[in-house]
């Protein structure tokens, strides 16, 4: 399902000024890393089209950071290709680097500053950028404007972050993780954030373990495992590929679920019937159908029910249906 | 939503705030304030206290009882900076032995000789056996065939808390640019802090201009302030010219930020770097001639302790300050810290890791 990479003439060249419109984003071609003897990302290929929200899911440890520090000019490839902005590292850093935003895993900004101060540093690196005042309000700091970083709240501290990563007005926008550690409200603001920066057309690439995440931001989505792409598509399509799109969860009071698990093959409307953490998970097309069937099947086989619950399929199911393992495991 | 705020950035614009920010780290860090101005002072103060020149010290020494020794006891018991006691001669030697007596006199003996005991690696001991033979010569009718008068000079620049506050100045250049350059840099690359500045398209030499251009910046204010404290405070001479004064601060402040720059060049971790900067301060602080003159130390290590940054510094600080000394003539002090400056930042630089 990866992408094959296409590296168009107009990005291969360093004296074009900028990608055409048709051009990708970030062209990712056969990237790999390797720490010593480890083997960080092993041969990754994806593309990103302008205006494109693409996302990296996986567990912690899949090399997800590995790849967006090397899409960053942070850290340098081991081998592969990488052409950002039509531009690769190496030649245009500097031009890159005008037109980018990057909100790193964990930054600590300098305690001692204001929040003011922070964004206004960083906007006075770009030659043009936006007034610091309208993206601290972007982002709803107004309020904090005037107070040392040190005694923002996390989610404040992470909204900055955003901030100084949008100041410089930039037509590509990096998040590593940008909701780990946060709370619900939080999140959600900074989600907010990312669609309005989506919705002005430009291009966003982030990495994420949590597949609600995904889901709502993402175009596309790439489930990295390993240092592999497993599966690449919008989350809806990836979904469905499952062969359903809704899962039934039962529970049954028995010391053997493999019997009745057994049992719920072949129910109108189930495509798959899983095990998982001592659960039967059905995938299914119609729930209208398969729930009465399979409490029919319990009933007659003389099991006990005691839970049930059926919700939408996720990329988290995507992921256990890839692999065998849950996102975050790890 | 986002629109450009029309205003086109330079370079020198961010070096600015690169600066600013910087100095706003520095003045809202209430340790790094402590550390450089009033522990400064406080040491001065305690050790100017302490070590306060004082009138010539009245010596305890032992006269050793026996027929002659009353007239000895006699004589000394009225001489000045002397205070003189009768003991057996068990009883005196163990006052020698245990440092409770500078002399032990005996004598004088059946042909006339009087006999000093003492510890030659004692300093008071020599004093006391001069003024002792002194006074018991004198009062045995010696004349002197030079007549001889004393004037007293009290000019301030010999006293220790004049020796001092240039040897402090030099310790707070030195701990300013291990601190302020190589301890911050390691927290910036801890924090992640480096790595985020260098994804922006700050230029990267400007970052570390901007840290030293603060370096030269603060130490302005610490040597105006340590200096002018020990000028108002205590006397301290300020001979040489201001100019001079802050050109040498200078070379320090920008030899020891280099110094930072090396040991904070890559560690990763606040022990290596802590690790790092005591094994360059800790030599220093004890060789360099802080609080006492390196020349104390033996010959043999000499050429050793003058290639030291911080002797130098301390050395051409205190020619400057208390001898008025041009620059022109501290030519080695001053090569010294060029050279320091020199190869600690080519290494500083070449070894160097923003993540």
């Amino acid at each position: 399902m990866t992408a094959a990479p296409e590296l168009s003439p107009a990005v291969a060249g360093p004296s074009v000024a900028a990608a055409t419109p048709a051009a990708p984003t970030v062209v990712v071609s056969d990237l790999r890393k390797t720490y010593g003897t480890v083997e960080a990302v092993r041969g990754l290929s994806f593309t990103v089209a302008p205006g494109e929200c693409f996302g990296l899911l996986g567990p912690n440890g899949a090399g997800k950071t590995t790849t967006i520090e090397i899409l960053e000019g942070l850290l340098a490839p081991t081998g592969g290709e990488v052409v950002v902005l039509g531009r690769r590292w190496g030649r245009d850093d500097q031009a890159i680097r005008e037109r980018m935003g990057v909100c790193l895993q964990q930054t600590v900004l300098s305690e001692k500053l204001h929040v003011d101060e922070t964004v206004e540093l960083f906007r006075s690196f770009y030659r043009r950028g936006r007034a610091p005042e309208a993206v601290i309000r972007q982002v709803e700091l107004t309020e904090k404007a005037r107070a040392r970083v040190g005694t923002l709240s996390g989610g404040q501290k992470q909204r900055l972050a955003v901030a100084c990563a949008l100041v410089g007005d930039p037509d590509l926008l990096f998040l590593d993780e940008p909701t780990t550690g946060l709370d619900p409200q939080s999140r959600r603001q900074v989600w907010d954030i990312v669609n309005e920066f989506k919705a002005d057309g430009r291009t966003v690439l982030l990495t994420t373990h949590y597949m609600d995440e995904a889901e709502r931001l993402c175009d596309r989505v790439a489930i990295v495992d390993h240092g592999r792409i497993i599966a690449e598509g919008p989350p809806r399509e990836l979904m469905t590929s499952l062969g359903g799109d809704h899962m039934v969860e039962i529970a049954v009071a028995a010391p053997d679920v493999a019997a009745p698990a057994r049992a719920m093959e072949g129910l109108p409307g189930v495509r798959a019937v899983n095990l998982a953490a001592g659960r039967i998970v059905l995938t299914v097309t119609e729930p209208h159908l398969a729930v009465p069937a399979a409490l029919e099947r319990l009933r007659a086989g003389g099991w006990a029910l005691s839970d049930l619950s059926t919700r939408h399929a996720s990329l988290e199911d995507v992921f256990v249906a890839l692999t065998g393992r849950h996102l975050r495991d790890e | 939503m986002s629109e450009t705020d029309g205003r086109e950035k330079t370079r020198l614009d961010g070096f600015r705030a690169l600066c600013l920010a910087r100095f706003r780290e520095f003045y809202r860090e209430s340790e790094v304030v402590f550390w450089s101005f009033a522990f400064p002072i406080m040491l001065s103060v305690g050790l100017g206290i302490a070590f306060r020149n004082r009138p010539a010290e009245t010596l305890p020494v032992a006269v050793m009882a026996g027929p002659r020794g009353a007239q000895a006891a006699d004589v000394l018991a009225r001489t000045p900076l002397l205070k003189a006691t009768v003991m057996g001669e068990d009883e005196a030697m163990r006052a020698l032995a245990l440092g409770r007596v500078a002399l032990v006199v005996a004598g004088p003996r059946a042909d006339g000789t009087v006999e000093y005991r003492l510890d030659p690696s004692r300093s008071d001991a020599a004093v006391a056996r001069a003024r002792a033979d002194d006074a018991l010569q004198r009062a045995a009718g010696r004349r002197d065939p030079v007549p001889s008068a004393v004037a007293e000079v009290r000019e301030p620049g010999g006293r220790y808390i004049d020796f001092l506050i240039p040897g402090i100045i030099g310790m707070n250049i030195m701990s300013g640019g291990l601190w302020g350059v190589g301890f911050n840099l390691v927290d910036m690359r801890i924090k992640r802090l480096l790595k985020r500045l260098v994804a922006a398209p700050m230029r990267r030499p400007d970052f570390l201009a901007a840290h030293l251009a603060m370096r030269l910046v603060f130490m302005v204010i610490e040597v105006s302030f340590v200096l002018g404290f020990g000028h108002i405070a205590f006397g301290v001479p300020v001979r040489g010219g201001l100019p001079a004064i802050f050109a040498v601060g200078a070379l320090g402040a920008l030899c020891f930020g280099g110094l930072g720059l090396l040991v904070g060049s890559r560690a990763r971790r606040m022990e290596t770097v802590t690790g790092l900067m005591n094994v360059v301060r800790m030599p220093m602080f004890v060789l360099s001639g802080i609080f006492f003159s390196a020349d104390r130390f033996p010959q043999v290590l000499q050429p050793l302790i003058r290639v030291l940054p911080l002797t130098a510094l301390n050395d051409a600080m205190r020619a400057v300050v208390l001898e008025g000394a041009r620059l022109a003539a501290l030519p080695g002090p001053l090569a010294v810290l060029a050279l320091w400056t020199v190869a600690s930042f080519a290494a500083g630089l070449k070894l160097f890791k923003w993540s």
